[in-house]
């Protein structure tokens, strides 16, 4: 690890004007910043630690639970509003890591987790988003649990985490701070995919600190879930995940949301499913279709061709197990 | 008073549980300082340049190790350990120098800096079945011979009824203890003295005393607690030199450890294997010929061959009979052992090929195991001192409801679960190797016990204090025991499964001659001492086969939907001689068939063939079972009094366990879904497109 | 081979950046002064002392470091020490009191919960606050309802200590301890 300055402003203010040099990492609950630079992954100058700046509460406000950046992501699984309101995000946390990561990672930080691919995380090796213009290694090299979905020739990494993807499907929105004001950014849109600048993991400007998360508190929300493949039953990143979440009037599709994790530089809304599903017969048939038109773009490499059909399948065993019948 | 056969709770249990026990570097000295390994980042070729000037003027940074300033080392057999000796680069991963410190912060970071730069060369790191560079290896691992026919292999499959071939494999397997391998050494008045986290610390000393040009007596190796090896830290690896070499050079104590990512390329590993294998058997089943072809990798450096076609050989009978080894060099590091080198991979391969011989023959699988039960070892002619496998089967059936099952594979639905049973053999040789021993009976009534034991978790420790008490007819609470001390009488590695019946001999036989003289002796102010040896005691055994048995039976259920294997169930019954320790007996046990639920489902070394060594390096990308993975476990033994084993009649029981717990788990796997996996671990990929729905 | 230069090394290791802080270990008060990139891990076994807690992988992926951090369970590989000012920070060697051993310890000595023992101080610790957790009603992945009571069943246990691997393969026997221990 790099020797750094380590700096506790007392303030938001005086956060972001330290993070307005260069070489500064912002340091939260730290479970994957440490790791990182421990890797020699990240190799920040400064660290300057906003773990104790984040609000911790979680709040209910004009029909949302706006999400204190530094809730730890165990409490906000055992938040009885999301609990019961929210039941995608409780499940997606307590799906990702293990009991005692959970304590220590923060919502604002699980946004900025980075990607798990064995070359990014090894500097001994060529990589593109760690070192841009060196090459992507993985295209040609192990594969098995990368993108099948929006990658480019520069990058095939996937964002690994659970939460964001729990979010896309509840409709969340980032609100982050910059030195020049306040900012709200979709979380479909916070993570963006790689394209020719696969160093850039998200749309949060340079030295900005993520404050809070609001998530509407809506019916459909309340009938959302979380589904993980995976190789261990416990403790590891998804090969594929699902959040979804459905309402059904009279057995048509009210409304839909169809999120994929671990497939993509971002969680992977599945738009093209959905307006598929909305306003038709809640049924197996209607779900497989739409499934499969959204999973028409994928590209996949020999490795991990089974991701598509893992997605398909899931997708719409979640989606059938929301419409109440069995998978 | 009976204490050996008994539960008896850990004499380490309490430090253990309290956070008293040490482990290798924990036990430095203060002024220890740190060291870094600095690796390799070509997979062939040779270093040109270290530029140690930048690294030794960073505060904190006492020396920078490379090949050009390391003292010198003896010949030892084994080039892995010639660390840091010459410019050459065998693999990638290879250590080629290394950074002392004051701090372990300063040593890491100046090591992960350190500039090196290499000349490379073209490499070859990927095994496969019909390398060009396959050879006969003299012997195989272990001593096993390379090949052996009996009649002609052919001519018993060209007459047979049914014939299975296929080819299985495993992957590259790394052993993980969780105490990654580590080191503190420190030279006084010219000899050298260590902390090692080793499975033995004589071999360990011994092979030090030659690297550094010492006699035995000047080198001393310590172990008291051991975070776990199974196999790995059976023979010294790069760390004990290195940590030696350092202190050499600087003159004070040196402490060095592995991370967890270096565990995947310094610490040995279980070679990824290819096993072509052809059963053919009569109408009802009965073997008319084996043939089981070993294929396996090992490096530049040293030649490992595992022995995967030796389980098939002493297991079951067969009219012919044909098993080889083949391996090849590649710029590789070397593998070594890891937990049941051979049988592990050969059982896999064997017992998953019978599963399929008894599909095709239409007869049940502990049946078809049944017929082709030999009178004699087949391979050698010699009686079994004892062999109770069908028992075992049998006992397995009763706990596990084996009977009534239905034979058809795929047609077992529970909601979006198919479900499956498999079953599997196991076996594994009951070995003893020579050992001393050193008994003290003091006038105060209590007893020491000096053995060279280690106790990897194991419980080695508790069994000789047991050994003891109950040859010198005592509490246990009067018995000191000392292990893992290179001072103390040599003794054997803790590995092959030998580890209580050779130390336990040793114990057994001095405590026996020590009562004898107490008998007439009366135990003088400074103690009654009694020292033995047992190499001439089993070098008079008869020529017997002597191995333990087990049988392993398992559910299995697939996730229709993601094509995820979850096992809530497994049973293992054993036949492993006397027990010494029930209680950490079936730990041991509930240990080897959780490794092997872990090979079945989860352990994968991905090669990197681009750049060399293996990609995945950690533990979230090598999966090893979680606490999630494992369902309900049943274990039983059964009594078994072999007379031909030894004093303590013990067979051993740290290995067995992992033979054929993945072969049981992939049978199941074919029997749920009808999908066979001949190529470990058995991952979602492998199973989805072929799933229902 | 060079001779051993103390007062020049002892003096140098001052310069890369250090910070002070005030933290409180097994509840004995402790003013620091650590080079920033020390783990609270590394604080405990190399300044400390306190060897009790374990480095399996220094990167989160085992648990073997696991300690309670204000009284909950944490891997110390993953926290900067500096970052724990006015924090409590409990390990494996403050949980008995006195000879009596905390229940989930003497649970894991009942039941050879451990083998080689190296993994057993992060088992312990994360017994510790997954029991609390669990005596707090948090839901896991396993958990049916999310808005229902929870309960200690083997199948909650195995979920919740996921974070600790065992080498050994000790989980059935950590599962029957640790359900023992919330008894």
């Amino acid at each position: 690890m790099r020797a750094f300055d380590y700096v506790r402003p007392e303030s938001a203010d005086e956060a972001l004007a330290l993070l307005a040099e260069p070489g500064t990492s912002a340091l939260a609950g730290g479970t994957n910043l440490v790791d990182l630079m421990r890797l020699g992954v990240a190799r920040p100058e400064r660290v300057v630690d906003v773990d104790r700046l984040g609000s911790t509460e979680v709040v209910e406000r004009d029909g949302s639970l706006w999400l204190g950046a530094g809730v730890r992501n165990s409490d906000l699984a055992a938040h009885p509003v999301v609990r019961e309101r929210l039941p995608a995000l409780s499940r997606a946390l307590l799906a990702a890591a293990s009991g005692q990561l959970r304590n220590r990672a923060s919502t604002g930080g699980n946004l900025l987790q980075r990607t798990r691919c064995v070359y990014f995380m090894d500097p001994t090796k060529p990589c593109n988003k760690r070192e841009p213009g060196t090459g992507c290694p993985a295209v040609e090299g192990l594969s098995r649990d990368l993108a099948v979905l929006g990658h480019s020739e520069h990058c095939i990494a996937t964002h690994p985490g659970d939460m964001s993807v729990a979010l896309v499907a509840l409709d969340a929105v980032v609100h982050v701070r910059t030195a020049d004001g306040e900012l709200a950014i979709p979380a479909a849109d916070f993570h963006r995919l790689p394209g020719d600048e696969p160093h850039r993991d998200t749309k949060l400007p340079p030295g900005a600190l993520v404050t809070a998360v609001e998530v509407p508190l809506t019916p459909l929300a309340e009938r959302s879930t979380y589904r993980k493949a995976r190789d261990r039953r416990s403790f590891a990143f998804g090969l594929v995940t699902v959040a979804a979440a459905l309402t059904v009037e009279d057995g048509v599709v009210d409304d839909v949301r169809l999120v994929l994790g671990s497939v993509a530089h971002k969680p992977w809304r599945a738009t093209v499913a959905e307006d598929a599903i909305r306003g038709r017969t809640a049924s197996g048939s209607v779900f497989d279709d739409a499934v499969r038109a959204e999973l028409a773009a994928a590209r996949p490499t020999d490795q991990n061709a089974f991701k598509v059909e893992l997605a398909r399948r899931l997708s719409v065993a979640t989606l059938h197990e929301l419409a109440g019948g069995q998978a | 008073m009976s204490v050996l056969g008994h539960d008896h709770v850990r004499v380490d249990g309490r430090d253990k549980v309290t956070g008293v026990a040490r482990y290798a570097v924990e036990k430095r000295p203060d002024d220890a300082l740190h060291a870094w390994a600095v690796r390799a980042t070509v997979p062939r070729g040779r270093v040109v340049s270290v530029d140690a000037e930048s690294a030794l003027a960073v505060p904190g940074v006492v020396e920078v190790l490379t090949w050009r300033n390391a003292p010198r080392l003896q010949d030892a057999g084994d080039d892995e350990l010639q660390v840091l000796q010459d410019d050459r680069v065998a693999y990638r991963g290879q250590v080629v120098a290394l950074v002392v410190a004051e701090t372990l912060e300063v040593a890491r970071e100046t090591a992960a800096t350190l500039d090196v730069r290499y000349e490379t060369e073209p490499h070859d790191v990927g095994l496969t079945i019909d390398h060009p560079g396959l050879y006969a290896p003299e012997q195989a691992n272990a001593g096993a011979d390379t090949d052996s026919a009996r009649g002609d292999v052919e001519e018993g499959l060209a007459s047979s009824a049914h014939v299975v071939e296929a080819v299985y494999e495993t992957p590259a397997l790394f052993n993980n203890p969780m105490e990654p391998h580590a080191t503190v050494a420190w030279w006084e008045d010219g000899a050298l003295r260590m902390v090692d986290s080793t499975q033995g610390t004589t071999p360990t000393a011994q092979t030090m005393a030659t690297l550094f040009g010492l006699d035995e007596p000047q080198v001393r190796v310590t172990a008291e607690h051991v975070g776990g090896g199974f196999g790995s830290k059976g023979e010294p690896k790069a760390n004990p030199v290195l940590a030696a070499l350092a202190a050499k050079a600087v003159g004070r104590p040196v402490a060095l450890a592995w991370t967890r990512q270096m565990m995947f390329g310094l610490a040995g590993y279980r070679t990824p294997t290819i096993s072509r294998v052809r059963l053919g058997a009569d109408a009802d089943g009965r073997l008319e010929a084996i043939s089981h072809e070993a294929f396996s990798q090992t490096s530049r450096l040293k030649e490992f061959t595992e022995q995967t076609a030796e389980y098939v050989r002493h297991m079951y009978g067969s009219r012919t009979a044909l098993t080889t080894h083949r391996v090849t060099q590649l710029d590789v590091h070397t593998p070594s052992w890891m937990r049941a080198p051979g049988e592990c991979p050969g059982a896999y391969a064997i017992e998953s090929a019978l599963d399929e011989l008894a599909h095709a023959a239409g007869v049940d699988p502990v049946e078809l195991r049944r017929r082709n039960e030999p009178e004699v070892d087949p391979e050698t002619g010699a009686p079994y001192s004892s062999r109770q496998l069908m028992e075992c089967h049998d006992r397995a059936a009763e706990l596990f409801g084996w009977a009534g099952r239905d034979p058809r594979p795929g047609v077992r639905r529970d909601g979006h679960w198919l479900v499956g049973t498999g079953v599997a053999s196991s076996s594994y040789p009951a070995m003893a190797a020579p050992s001393g021993a050193r008994v003290t009976a003091r006038p105060d009534g209590t007893f020491r016990v000096g053995v060279n034991a280690t106790d990897i978790g194991t419980g080695a420790r508790t069994v000789m204090l047991q050994v003891a008490a109950e040859e010198l007819k005592v509490e246990p609470e009067r018995v000191h025991v000392h292990i893992a001390d290179s001072d103390l009488p040599h003794g054997a590695v803790a590995g092959g499964s030998s580890g209580s019946a050779s130390w336990g001999w040793a114990v057994a036989k001095a405590c026996r001659a020590l009562r004898s003289r107490m008998a007439t002796e009366r135990v003088p102010d400074d103690g009654l001492e009694v020292v033995v040896d047992t190499s001439e005691d089993l070098q008079g055994r008869a020529q017997l086969a002597r191995f333990a048995y087990g049988a392993q039976m398992v559910e299995a259920r697939v996730d229709v939907r993601t094509g995820e294997v979850v096992v809530p169930r497994s049973v293992g019954v054993f036949a492993a001689g006397r027990i010494l320790n029930p209680r950490t007996a079936r730990s041991q046990l509930l240990g080897g068939m959780t490794m092997g639920l872990s090979m079945a489902l989860h352990e994968e070394g991905l090669l990197d063939e681009r750049f060399g060594g293996w990609a995945n390096h950690d533990l979230a990308t090598y999966h090893v079972a979680a606490n999630a993975d494992v369902g309900d476990v049943t274990i039983e033994w059964l009594p078994e009094d072999d007379g031909e084993l030894g004093p303590l009649k013990a067979k051993g029981i740290g290995e067995i366990g992992i033979v054929g717990a993945a072969a049981a788990v992939a049978n199941a796997v074919w029997h749920a879904t009808g999908v066979r996996v001949r190529s470990l671990p058995i991952q979602p990929d492998k199973l989805l497109d072929r799933l229902p729905g | 081979m060079r001779a051993p230069d103390l007062a020049r090394s002892v003096a140098r290791v001052t310069q890369p950046p250090a910070s002070t802080f005030d933290v409180t270990v097994n509840g004995t008060p402790h003013a620091l002064t650590v080079d920033n990139r020390t783990s609270l891990l590394d604080l405990l076994r190399e300044r400390l002392r306190l060897t009790g807690t374990k480095k399996g992988c220094d990167h989160g992926q085992c648990g073997a470091c696991t300690v309670l951090v204000d009284g909950r369970r944490t891997n110390a590989c993953l926290t900067l020490a500096v970052t724990l000012d006015g924090r409590e920070v409990t390990t494996v060697e403050g949980l008995a009191d006195g000879d009596d051993l905390h229940p989930v310890q003497q649970a894991f000595l009942d039941h050879d919960a451990f083998q080689c023992g190296y993994c057993t101080p992060g088992q312990i610790c994360s017994a510790v606050g997954a029991l609390d957790e669990l005596a707090q009603g948090w839901p896991s992945h396993v958990t049916e309802d999310l808005t229902g009571e929870v309960e200690p069943s083997a199948e909650e246990v195995r979920e919740r200590m996921s974070g600790n691997l065992c080498r050994c393969g000790a989980y059935a026997h950590i599962v029957t301890a640790v359900q023992e221990a919330a008894r």
